[in-house]
């Protein structure tokens, strides 16, 4: 029967099936951090576990680290306390820990990828929703809650129901001055937030083909924003070129077994999807966000909508299940006004010229060494705006040493900016990095929700070009104009 | 290990109608700091339930006499956003054992069944039918109060799900709906077990599939 990459991977996977129930499905990789593990160890160690397969399980400290001085003592107890469990936790269970300051430390989605432990047709789990990033080398890779943490620590799989399957195909060539970013925030916006729960999701097409590796994390990262359970994209020659020589990779004759296995990992011909929807990427215009889940986003060019029903829908070529944005639009007025009020806006003004306060460029979206260099290509040659709160957050310890290496720093450093530390820093403000009430922020993070920043802080969530001209003109404005 | 038992569970639902609410809501990451799975209760709702100066809001439902009650009743999407099991935590802490809503986030429905909290999802028309059902009684409690009768019929819509029909009535309106829930899941709320416990079991099997990995 013709098998979707999806079915192909999890087909693989699949240990026993509980009749009428769910699957015990292996896991390839674990990744964990600070903030999501404490209480999986104590519950294993309340049961007298031991962990299964501690080879399989990676940990990294990320979510509570402070993004300057990490060579000294982190002073809060509470963000020092959590990472010092970490660190006893994987000491005692033999789990390979990458500590603050270790050169392979960083944000838990960039580190697996760049050191090779993410590679091709695995399942990757990890206490944190936007373990979908890793999807996009062709895994089932998805976030699971701290019970499930403990599930894999002590037998290396988990009890899942088979997702339905949804296709999203983009074609045609992406506008100059249009990131991966932008093209995933145009698709979030049309399929609404839970357009994609109960799936899982395939994107293909010639444009995704034509995305590099970074960008193909920017979109499958985003995914989980409509609601599904992950996305993935069929591995290919650029993704094995990314993955040759990394640390974790395989090495010689292990290698080239792999990339045969690896190369059938594509849907057959023929292969059901239970839903499909086709973009044309030549439609897709720069984006930001205006409200309060990353669904309500708009072209950077146009005004805020007047009502949410105020946006057309995907092209559906098969679907089992129309999308929800078009099934929910009438009774979503008041959390409309709402996320509106919240944000300080009105319907109907424009986005562009809005003063802002905060930019932070970071994140397992976009803090990769790609993001860095398109910030730096807009900002090379001009200066910051004195009235700007700039972050620049290297997501990992590699994308840090890669930006001094390639003299991004210098060009950063020359307009007036400070490059910070590895973590994940304003994208949930659990550090000191967080944005004060009623204070605009571009983030180049995935979430916008009330309060996800800080308190009160109001985000916009937008790709590193849109950050970087809010960097040195203080307002929101389109990347075109100011390309190099 | 085990969780809290479900069969039955009658009470007055407690009302969020707004749609989407995220996991950052349930529980702000701030408070994700503490290392064990006890005392989110107190935090629950957070930036919703306390001003700036960490005074109740008065109008919060969970500050008022309608935040009583083991079901909470919430908008479309429930507990969308990050995979924290923490907001399951908070709201079990806080006395929550189901939440019934039309849809909910997927990570979330795994936290709740994982800490005995159960997810109820019902149809628009019956969770819009349980919001009016509060409206009317807000009326009346209007109308007591001009009167300054007893208030004693003042409350909520009562609910009452039942695990092993896997039915919910609304006792006021006496509709009645099924949900959803595979036979797996509902034996383990019913007998208490957790997954963990069952995963346990299958070591066995587990290392053979180890020993003959099959390619795709
Ligand atoms: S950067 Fe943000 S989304 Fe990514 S792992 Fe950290 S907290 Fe989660």
């Amino acid at each position: 029967m013709a098998k979707t990459i999806f079915d192909k991977i999890w087909d693989s996977h699949i240990v026993k099936n509980i009749p009428e129930g769910p699957s015990i499905l292996y896991i390839d990789r674990h990744f964990i951090h600070e903030v999501t593990s404490p209480q999986a160890f104590s519950g294993l160690e309340k049961r007298g576990r031991k962990v299964l397969r501690p080879k399989q399980t990676f940990a990294t400290c990320d979510h509570n680290v402070p993004t300057l001085n990490q060579d000294k003592p982190i002073e809060e107890p509470t963000s020092r306390i959590p990472i010092e469990k970490l660190a006893q936790n994987t000491r005692k269970h033999k789990i390979k820990y990458f500590p603050l300051g270790h050169p392979s430390n960083g944000v838990v989605h960039i580190i697996g990828p760049e050191l090779g432990i993410t590679q091709c047709g695995m399942t990757i789990v990890c206490g944190d929703s936007h373990t979908s990033t890793h999807g996009a080398l062709g895994n089932i890779a998805f976030g699971i809650g701290t019970s499930e943490v403990e599930m894999v620590l002590a037998t290396q799989t988990l009890l899942q129901s088979k997702p339905l399957q949804m296709l999203i195909e983009v074609n045609g060539k992406l506008q100059k001055g249009v990131c991966a970013k932008d093209l995933i925030l145009h698709i979030i916006s049309k399929m609404g937030t839970s357009g994609g729960t109960g799936y899982f999701i395939e994107f293909a097409g010639s444009t995704i083909e034509n995305l590099s590796m970074e960008e193909r994390m920017t979109v499958c990262n985003m995914s989980i924003e409509m609601g599904a359970r992950g996305g993935l994209i069929a591995p290919d020659k650029k993704t094995f070129d990314y993955l040759e020589g990394l640390f974790y990779s395989p090495k010689k004759e292990e290698w080239d077994r792999s990339v045969k296995k690896w190369s059938e990992l594509k849907s057959d011909l023929g292969a059901k999807h239970h839903a499909a929807y086709c973009f044309n990427a030549c439609e897709i215009e720069p984006m930001v966000t205006y409200g309060t889940n990353p669904g309500m986003g708009i072209p950077v060019t146009s005004k805020i909508p007047l009502s949410l029903t105020d946006n057309d829908s995907p092209i559906n070529k098969s679907s089992t299940k129309k999308s929800s944005k078009i099934e929910q639009s009438n009774n979503e007025t008041p959390s409309y006004i709402k996320a509106l009020k919240y944000m300080g806006f009105m319907p109907g003004m424009p986005i562009a010229g809005l003063s802002i306060d905060y930019v932070f460029l970071g994140s397992c979206t976009n803090g990769r060494i790609e993001d860095f260099r398109a910030f730096a290509s807009i900002v090379q040659g001009r200066k910051k705006d004195p009235n700007i709160i700039a972050w620049l957050v290297p997501g990992s310890k590699k994308v840090e040493k890669e930006i001094e290496e390639e003299g991004i720093g210098h060009i950063l450093r020359e307009a007036g900016f400070e490059i910070r530390q590895p973590g994940c820093s304003a994208c949930l403000g659990m550090n000191e990095d967080k944005i004060p009430a009623n204070k605009y922020a571009v983030s180049t993070s995935n979430r916008n929700f009330e309060g996800r920043q800080g308190p009160g802080a109001r985000t916009i969530l937008a790709g590193p070009l849109i950050a970087a001209v809010a960097a040195i003109t203080g307002k929101i404005n389109d990347p075109r104009e100011f390309l190099p | 290990m085990s969780i809290p038992k479900f069969t039955i569970l009658e009470s007055a639902a407690v009302l969020m109608p707004a749609q989407n609410i995220d996991t950052d809501q349930i529980i702000p990451a701030r408070f994700l700091k503490t290392t064990s799975r006890e005392g989110f209760g107190e935090n629950l709702f957070y930036d919703w339930r306390y001003n700036n100066n960490g005074e109740p809001i008065k109008e919060f439902v969970l500050n008022t006499p309608q935040g009583r009650g083991t079901i909470l009743v919430a908008g479309h999407n429930f507990g969308c956003g990050s995979s924290r099991e923490h907001a399951a935590w908070a709201l079990a802490d806080y006395g929550f054992r189901a939440v019934v809503s039309s849809f909910f986030a997927d990570i979330f429905r795994n936290n709740a069944l994982n800490n005995g909290v159960l997810p109820v999802q019902v149809s628009e028309q019956f969770l819009q039918q349980i919001f009016k059902n509060s409206a009317l009684n807000t009326n009346k409690k209007e109308l007591n109060n001009n009167l300054n009768t007893n208030n004693s019929l003042i409350n909520n819509p009562i609910l009452k799900i039942d695990l092993m029909k896997k039915e919910i009535l609304n006792v006021a309106t006496g509709q009645k709906e099924n949900f959803e829930i595979n036979s797996y899941k509902q034996e383990c709320l019913i007998k208490g077990q957790d997954d963990i416990d069952y995963l346990i079991s299958n070591l066995d099997e587990i290392e053979k599939y180890e020993q003959y990995k099959t390619s795709y």
